[in-house]
């Protein structure tokens, strides 16, 4: 199975690149990609550069332009997909089918990969893309258990890419307006989910407020870990009860499930975070090609390792396993 | 894990200017070396960040527009749009991009605010930087240019003895 | 003016609501609403099939009598076997339009006229014009969208009929995991159907006791109500040829009649929105989206009233 690695900067995509990534996927800097954070992701020159140092480690590249075209500015979309062929890149990861449409008629020759962001669940979707676009390959939502990730491989003509590790979305991909709703950014619109812009945290009576927007989205006594003020990952009042409504602050970690993922008929594990560090992404690539190239009984202490790194310091299933339900 | 004594006693003891004079002198080396530094800034460039180490009676404060650093008193509320606060170390093993400001902001290492998009943004130009702090600070001249090499040599040899396992 | 005259459509019941009220409802819809266009049937959750099941031919075969176009919904997420089968069965055999929510149904619904649904990412010409050229003949827009795209996609794709959802409370995320089941202490394979005790949404509050969403089965909606009143002229200019109304457990006939009302010009936007306020006192108004702000705001156009008056 290839290892799916995330670039922020280009001093992250080195590093995911050194540390054994099958492949580095990455975006440009502006809301062409859905981690349209300030300060992040690649201009033009730095791409080409990037795939550059890729190709003389064979590693691949492949570009999200994963946000969906703003009426009136599609062409800040086609741009970006004209650039990222022209650079070389091997696969362009995309959600909007109007993009996909364009990219498929222009570029037949181009690779093209369906994001998470389109929310493609089912074979009759999958078959869809694939008759309708030429997708070699679709990265699944992250709302199927691994059975039926197999039921679903066994009925598709293309390739299967998951989440394995990272930031776990709580809702299915590329449906979710619970951001824009707050602050009127969204992943799908503006490349943005609970976006810094409107984040504040304030020291209230010893703990520690988070807010997005108008809203609280949590509150951390001392000694507990914190959490980004993602929302479908907050606290929040339902009756009389108080907790986590839609997902504790914990990540993504199915690491433990790769030989069953492997005989479920997948053929590339994606690990999330374009937002975080290089150090994050050299630390975590770098102990899952260990951890797939281990043997069974040797992974559990190499993956311990990682959950420090992780939102509140605690890692889930998520949906891979039924009863997360 | 606390700044080394030895290398944080002189910097609370000295009078304001002269390590003022130092930290200028090593920021400008760092700009030197690394002059596309804030071009990720984008439009944060023009803001200012305040950096207050928890086990420093100083802060220090960054303005990329200039570009410049300055040195103050510890106070409550320095006049910055973005405040970040953490131990001396921790806040040095950032600026190389060697730790994971994600993992030490869950683990309330550090702690962040006002303008998180600024800083935000602050954090990934200097993640993407690749800043070496012992080759980037060895070539800087003045009296205390060891003194920081040698913090920067202990946070390097500490980050690459995998000790960022312990960075909760 | 453009000379077709908007209508108004009337969107599934989105939450589950027993057989005999689920019934009712749509009887005096059928009786009573000024609607042109109603879409029926499950969409959020496959488990409550069964509930409303027994009384889908009689709903329909009334709000067929009473002159209603009949539009059959389908799910929002399909992810087993037997919602996949549900989906292509209902596509096979329905004698209705159907209205995509998925990207499975839009596959299968290929080379026959259909409705796409706002669960649908629809959000520029380049994928409406697509998906007309599929078969598609009307698309409801996400209500995320803003005014400029609505006008922008529209006055692009000639040959679609678009609809905009002008009331109901929002519906914003659907995941696999159902947090209604979760807050009352189930998981979603052992539910016992504890969304059937909130047919108008479980309300989540911030830790400040902020209203903020309400969670419908595996659905999480706003807590706010879209109202779409003083924006019907303009959007009817722009050529939108449908207004949605989301049903909410509140009067929805006195609800359509308002906005009915509003478009034919018998009353003031600002008179009904008053009137909208006592009809379903449940949820404050918003139109944020519509405005290029957080959708929960409110957007008062106290300084756009004069639109069509001066």
């Amino acid at each position: 199975m290839e290892l799916i690695c995330p670039a922020g900067t280009p001093a992250a995509f080195r590093e995911a690149a050194d540390a054994g990534a099958d492949a580095v996927y990455c975006g440009f800097r502006d809301e062409t990609n859905a981690r349209n954070f300030p300060g992040l992701n690649f201009s033009r020159e730095e791409l080409g550069e990037a795939i550059a140092y890729a190709r003389r480690r064979d590693t691949k590249t492949f570009v999200a332009l994963n946000t969906f075209m703003r009426a009136g500015h599609e062409e800040l979309w086609y741009q970006a997909a004209a650039d990222a062929v022209r650079v070389g890149a091997d696969a362009l990861i995309l959600a909007d089918f109007g993009l996909m449409a364009h990219v498929a008629e222009t570029y037949p020759e181009q690779r093209l990969h369906v994001s998470v962001q389109a929310s493609v669940s089912n074979p009759d979707a999958v078959n869809f893309l694939v008759e309708a676009f030429g997708a070699k390959r679709v990265v699944l939502p992250r709302t199927l258990t691994i059975a039926d990730i197999a039921r679903l491989a066994r009925q598709v003509r293309c390739e299967i890419e998951v989440f394995a590790f990272g930031g776990l979305c709580v809702m299915a991909e590329g449906r979710c307006s619970l951001s824009s709703y707050a602050t009127g950014k969204s992943p799908n619109m503006n490349g943005v989910c609970s976006p810094p812009s409107h984040v504040r945290y304030r020291e209230d009576g010893g703990d520690l407020v988070s807010e997005l927007g108008a809203y609280t989205i949590n509150r951390f006594p001392r000694e507990e870990a914190a959490g980004y003020p993602t929302l479908c990952k907050g606290r929040f009042d339902i009756a009389d009860a108080r907790g986590y409504a839609f997902e504790d602050p914990a990540s993504l970690d199915v690491m433990g499930e790769i030989d069953a993922l492997r005989e479920a008929g997948v053929c590339a594990l994606k690990i999330e975070g374009r937002q975080r560090g290089k150090a994050y992404v050299g630390e975590v690539v770098a102990t899952l090609r260990k951890a797939l190239d281990a043997r069974p009984e040797d992974r559990p202490a190499l993956l311990a390792r990682l959950r420090l790194l992780s939102e509140g310091q605690r890692t889930t299933c998520g949906a891979y396993e039924k009863r997360w339900r | 894990m606390e700044f080394p004594r030895p290398l944080a006693a002189p910097l609370a003891l000295l009078p304001i200017p002269i390590v003022e004079g130092a930290v200028k002198l090593m920021f400008s080396s760092l700009m030197k070396r690394h002059p596309k530094l804030f071009d990720r800034l984008g439009e944060h460039r023009a803001k200012r960040y305040a950096f207050r180490p928890t086990d420093l009676p100083l802060v220090f404060l960054v303005e990329p527009a200039r570009p410049a650093i300055t040195l103050m008193r510890r106070q409550a509320n320095p006049p910055a749009d973005a405040l970040v606060e953490g131990s001396l170390f921790r806040l040095l093993t950032l600026l190389e991009g060697r730790s994971d400001a994600d993992a030490l902001f869950f683990a309330r290492s550090l702690t962040v605010t006002g303008d998180m998009e600024a800083m935000l943004a602050l954090r990934n130009a200097l993640d993407g930087s690749e800043i070496d702090l012992p080759r980037d600070l060895g070539a800087a001249a003045g009296p205390f240019a060891p003194l920081f090499s040698r913090a920067a040599a202990a946070i390097r040899r500490r980050a690459l003895a995998g000790e960022n396992a312990a960075w909760n | 003016m453009d000379a077709r005259k908007p209508t108004l459509s009337l969107g599934p019941v989105l939450y589950l609501w027993d057989g005999p009220k689920w019934r009712d409802f749509y009887c005096r819809i059928a009786d009573e609403a000024p609607v042109s266009h109603v879409v029926i049937g499950e969409t959020v959750c496959s488990k409550r099939l069964h509930f409303t099941e027994p009384f889908l031919v009689d709903a329909i075969d009334r709000l067929e009598s009473a002159g209603k176009q009949v539009i059959l919904s389908t799910l929002a997420l399909v992810t087993l076997e037997r919602e996949s089968h549900y989906v292509r069965a209902l596509v096979a055999d329905s004698p209705y339009v159907v209205e995509a929510n998925d990207l499975s149904a839009l596959a299968l619904l290929e080379g026959r006229a259909h409705a796409v649904g706002p669960l649908v990412n629809v959000y520029n010409a380049a994928t409406a014009r697509l998906l007309a050229r599929r078969g598609a003949t009307s698309i409801c827009l996400p209500p995320e969208l803003p005014a400029s795209s609505i006008d922008a996609i529209v006055s692009q794709t000639p040959g679609i009929a678009f609809e905009v959802l002008a009331f109901g409370r929002m519906p914003l995320a659907i995941s696999a995991r159902c947090a209604h089941a979760r807050a009352k202490g189930h998981i979603k394979d052992n539910c016992q159907f504890v969304c059937g005790e909130d047919p108008d949404g479980l309300p989540v509050k911030t830790l400040d006791r902020q209203s903020f969403l309400a969670l419908n089965g595996v659905q999480t909606v706003s807590f706010t109500c879209q109202a779409l009143l003083t924006e019907l002229h303009e959007l009817a200019f722009q050529g939108v040829q449908r207004f949605r109304l989301s049903p909410q457990d509140c009067d929805m006939v006195a609800v359509a009649r308002l906005y009915e009302d509003v478009m034919a010009g018998r009353m003031d936007a600002e008179d009904a929105l008053q009137r909208l306020r006592q009809a379903y006192p449940a949820a404050p108004l918003s139109n944020g989206f519509h405005h290029g702000r957080e959708g929960a705001a409110w957007i008062a156009r106290a300084r756009n009233i004069a639109h069509g008056a001066t």
